[in-house]
């Protein structure tokens, strides 16, 4: 601790804010490269929405698919991308993604394994080889625990339930970040010469979501409001299979292993209707695809009792399906009084995953502004219009790596941070301005309104009338957010700590929305019912927000051509 | 439409009371959901931790009607309704305040467990088989409702002495793993205390991921430690050949 601030201050080389599979592999790195690391995270270790993820891990191990290698894992992730993805992210990803795993095991991971030992690979939507690496449907678990241990080991400093609220800045460069304690309320100040934001995701601005509390956009947020580059924030993944049925988990995911390990779509007729959207690859068809048709089917009136759709894996042998789908096997029994080794689940879509997020360097996660990097779903551009399955574990450990190691070098670089103390005044008054306020609405109400207003209006489908309307709303919850009213002290109190996420929310939804007004076509997990069709001219650009001012503004950035060597493995594909 | 009354412990470190609150009651609603609705209709400051709702990363552990349970996973249409259902914070750890306890002695006691140490030269082939017993293990989520139910602890509070059945699940995973070659039996017998432990089967009962915490971690190890320290040929081997 040190004494020039009035709070509890700590310095380290390298600042990681999020604790999942990204920051965690981040940390991991950054320590191997003899850096002071404090990792910062709003949930105790190991709790991080990676520990969700259930279905696997891509990578281009060859285990069981001799024919598979980088060239098409590359390949398959830029057509599930549309094309729009960071082209450069996307083969680093395919090249690094073994090694990340090899690594895992090396670490302690235990995988499923194939008969000769090997770690076992499964089918997955959008892959043309068995490319998942997994364990049973709890893959994420497997994999946080493990990274997790090895920070531990390893030595990191962890900030366990602390949020940061604020990064601060010397001139253009980041030096530290300003939060506190959930616990006791109590403000916290991180020095720092270098920041990795590795906080996920932003699916809690909808009402049905797979996400948990803490996927509120965050990092982007504040990254975004200390003058980063937002990169295609209208690439939202709907995922197509969530419960729907009771309402208390309407939106918890029903992983993507049902349909690898051989799970059936019907509609109420019976009908295998994924044959008619996409009837070379049915259910294991791209997530956009699979998510619009069951939406499709369920708006036709061809949707199971509780609006969605039925997914069959019962014809498999219970035992088999225990082994392989244990957790699902749990949740449907204890949560839907459903067994699914004698009958159907109900799922729908559910809000999943955003593919755009902070614009970063495709080698180093450096951000558009010195001193801060950013990795996994903080970070655009890997996943272009609509990710695959599996490609996300992957990226959190090639790109977490990435950022960690480059956020470390730079901090060996860099002179002690300087900070400043009017900004942490500014965030210490913005932080309390909740409990001064005197509006009638708490911020209870305003999440639920927020939420309706993502779900009903910039959801799975879009029109241009609906994103201006959500625009005009969004612009009201924002002015009543400034006058919400929250009650009690600030000790471990969850309604102040959601009045702070809150703003971060209605940043991250207003960028959504801003941009897909603005893409004038449909693409990838981007589906315009006014603009239906795929553009050449669109998939030659990606869309950037900056703050200018207090203004949010939109600007179009040309996409990076590819060179000659990887448009050719596009186009071998496509023989 | 129904309604529960949920009789729910506010307070911190120093004080507190159960305060009884009325929730409407819906179809498939889970503890969490009540709790999630006193927090947006009637108390917003109402402390809880939660992460996923599916029963996946054991944040929402406390004790419902008495019992150790994930609220999350605990259905309302399973309690019964005529009485005021109650939810207190696990009683093993100090209240930080209302459901939400200070649990960071885990974390302590998992830093000193020796990590996963492949034997030098090992080939990465494993069989399924052995993988299988090690899974088991690796599907603890942390939620500590085997800590705070086992007696060492919740009654006798030798957090000095004693690791908990947690860190038995977690050693074994570590003992057990086909490649690993570190040494636990040692620490086990010390500091994690295992000998205190008298298989009362209780952290096995409440575990939501139904590991066999007794029968498939802590007895195989009391039987390393049993083997290694109480054996008694090896006892009179290290009687005439003392370790030097």
């Amino acid at each position: 601790m040190t004494a020039d601030s009035q709070f509890e201050t700590h310095e380290h080389d390298v600042l990681i804010i999020g604790a999942g599979g990204a920051g965690l592999r981040a940390a991991i790195e950054a320590l191997a490269q003899g850096a002071k690391v404090g990792v910062v995270c709003k949930s105790l270790l190991g709790k991080a929405h990676t520990v969700m993820a259930e279905g696997g891990l891509a990578a281009a191990m060859c285990n069981v698919d001799k024919a598979d290698g980088w060239q098409t894992h590359f390949r398959d992730t830029m057509n599930g991308g549309k094309r729009l993805n960071n082209w450069r992210m996307a083969q680093l990803h395919a090249l690094e993604a073994p090694d990340r795993v090899r690594e895992l095991e090396q670490w302690g991971a235990l995988f499923d394994r194939t008969e000769s030992g090997d770690i076992l690979q499964r089918a997955f939507g959008g892959h043309t080889f068995k490319r998942l690496c997994h364990v049973g449907d709890r893959t994420g678990l497997e994999m946080i625990r493990t990274l997790q241990d090895r920070g531990v080991q390893l030595g990191f400093d962890v900030f366990m339930e602390c949020t940061v609220t604020k990064l601060l800045k010397d001139g253009d460069r980041i030096t530290g970040g300003f939060g506190y304690w959930r616990e006791s309320g109590r403000f916290v100040v991180f020095k720092a010469k270098s920041i990795v934001i590795a906080t996920g995701g932003i699916g809690k601005s909808w009402r049905v979501t797979s996400n948990s509390w803490e996927c509120t956009g965050d990092g982007m947020a504040l990254a975004y409001d200390a003058g980063a580059e937002l990169l295609d924030m209208e690439f939202v993944q709907f995922h197509p299979t969530g419960m729907v049925w009771p309402p208390g988990v309407q939106g918890i995911l029903v992983t993507e292993a049902v349909r690898g390990e051989g799970g059936i779509l019907r509609n109420k007729n019976g009908e295998r209707f994924m044959e008619k959207y996409d009837p070379k690859r049915l259910e294991l068809s791209t997530r956009d695809v699979v998510a619009r048709s069951i939406y499709t089917e369920v708006k036709e009136g061809r949707g199971s009792p509780h609006g969605g759709a039925f997914l069959d894996i019962s014809r498999k042998p219970p035992e088999y399906v225990k082994r392989k789908l244990p957790s699902m096997y749990h949740q449907f029994k204890e949560l839907a009084d459903v067994d699914i080794t004698k009958g159907p689940m109900e799922v729908g879509p559910t809000c999943h995953y955003v593919m755009g997020g902070i614009r970063v360097d495709a080698e180093t996660g450096r951000a558009s502004i010195p001193g801060l990097y950013a990795a996994g779903e903080a970070a655009g551009g890997m996943h272009g219009a609509n990710r695959l399955g599996g490609n996300s574990l992957s990226d959190l450990l090639v790109f977490g790596r990435r950022a960690g190691l480059a956020a470390a070098q730079d901090a060996k670089k860099s002179s002690a941070p300087n900070i400043d103390g009017a900004q942490i005044s500014a965030a210490e008054r913005e932080a309390l301005a909740p409990f001064e306020a005197t509006g009638q609405d708490n911020p209870y109400t305003i999440h639920h309104e927020l939420q309706n207003v993502m779900q009903n209006l910039v959801g799975i489908f879009r029109t241009d009338a609906d994103l201006r309307q959500a625009l005009v709303e969004l612009q009201k919850l924002k002015a009543r957010a400034k006058n919400m009213h929250v009650e009690g002290s600030r000790m471990f109190n969850p309604g102040w700590h959601l009045s702070i996420d809150l703003g971060c929310m209605l940043t991250v939804s207003e960028a959504c929305a801003h941009a897909a007004l603005a893409r004038t076509e449909s693409r990838g997990a981007h589906s315009r019912l006014d603009f239906p069709k795929t553009e050449d001219a669109w998939g030659k650009k990606n869309q950037v927000i900056v703050k200018k001012g207090d203004a949010m503004t939109l600007s179009e950035v040309p996409r990076q051509e590819l060179p000659a060597e990887l448009a050719q493995i596009l186009d071998e594909g496509a023989k | 439409m129904a309604e529960a009354t949920l009789r729910v412990y506010r307070g911190d470190r120093e004080s507190g009371q159960a305060v009884d609150y009325k929730v409407p009651l819906t179809e498939g609603m889970v503890v969490l959901d009540a709790i999630h609705s006193i927090q947006a209709h009637q108390s917003s400051d109402l402390a809880v931790r939660w992460n996923c709702k599916a029963a996946k990363c054991g944040s929402c552990s406390a004790e419902v009607n008495g019992k150790p349970r994930l609220m999350c996973k605990t259905r309302m249409d399973s309690l019964p309704t005529d009485a005021p259902i109650t939810v207190f914070p696990m009683k093993a750890f100090p209240v930080i305040k209302d459901l939400v306890t200070d649990v960071s002695w885990n974390y302590k006691v998992n830093k000193k467990i020796p990590p996963f140490q492949p034997r030098p030269g090992v080939e990465w082939k494993m069989d399924q088989r052995d993988v299988d017993r090690v899974q088991e293990f690796r599907k603890c989520i942390e939620c500590f409702l085997c800590q705070d139910v086992c007696h060492v602890l919740r009654d006798h509070d030798k957090k000095e002495q004693f690791g908990g059945p947690r860190f038995f699940v977690r050693a074994a995973s570590l003992e057990m793993h086909p490649l690993d070659g570190a040494d636990r039996v040692p620490m086990l017998r010390k500091e994690l205390g295992i000998g205190f432990c008298n298989i009362t089967k209780c952290c096995t009962e409440v575990c939501p991921e139904e590991i066999h915490i007794t029968d498939n971690a802590i007895i195989p190890l009391k039987e390393r430690v049993v083997d290694r320290y109480y054996d008694p040929v090896t006892m009179i081997v290290r009687k005439i050949f003392p370790a030097k």
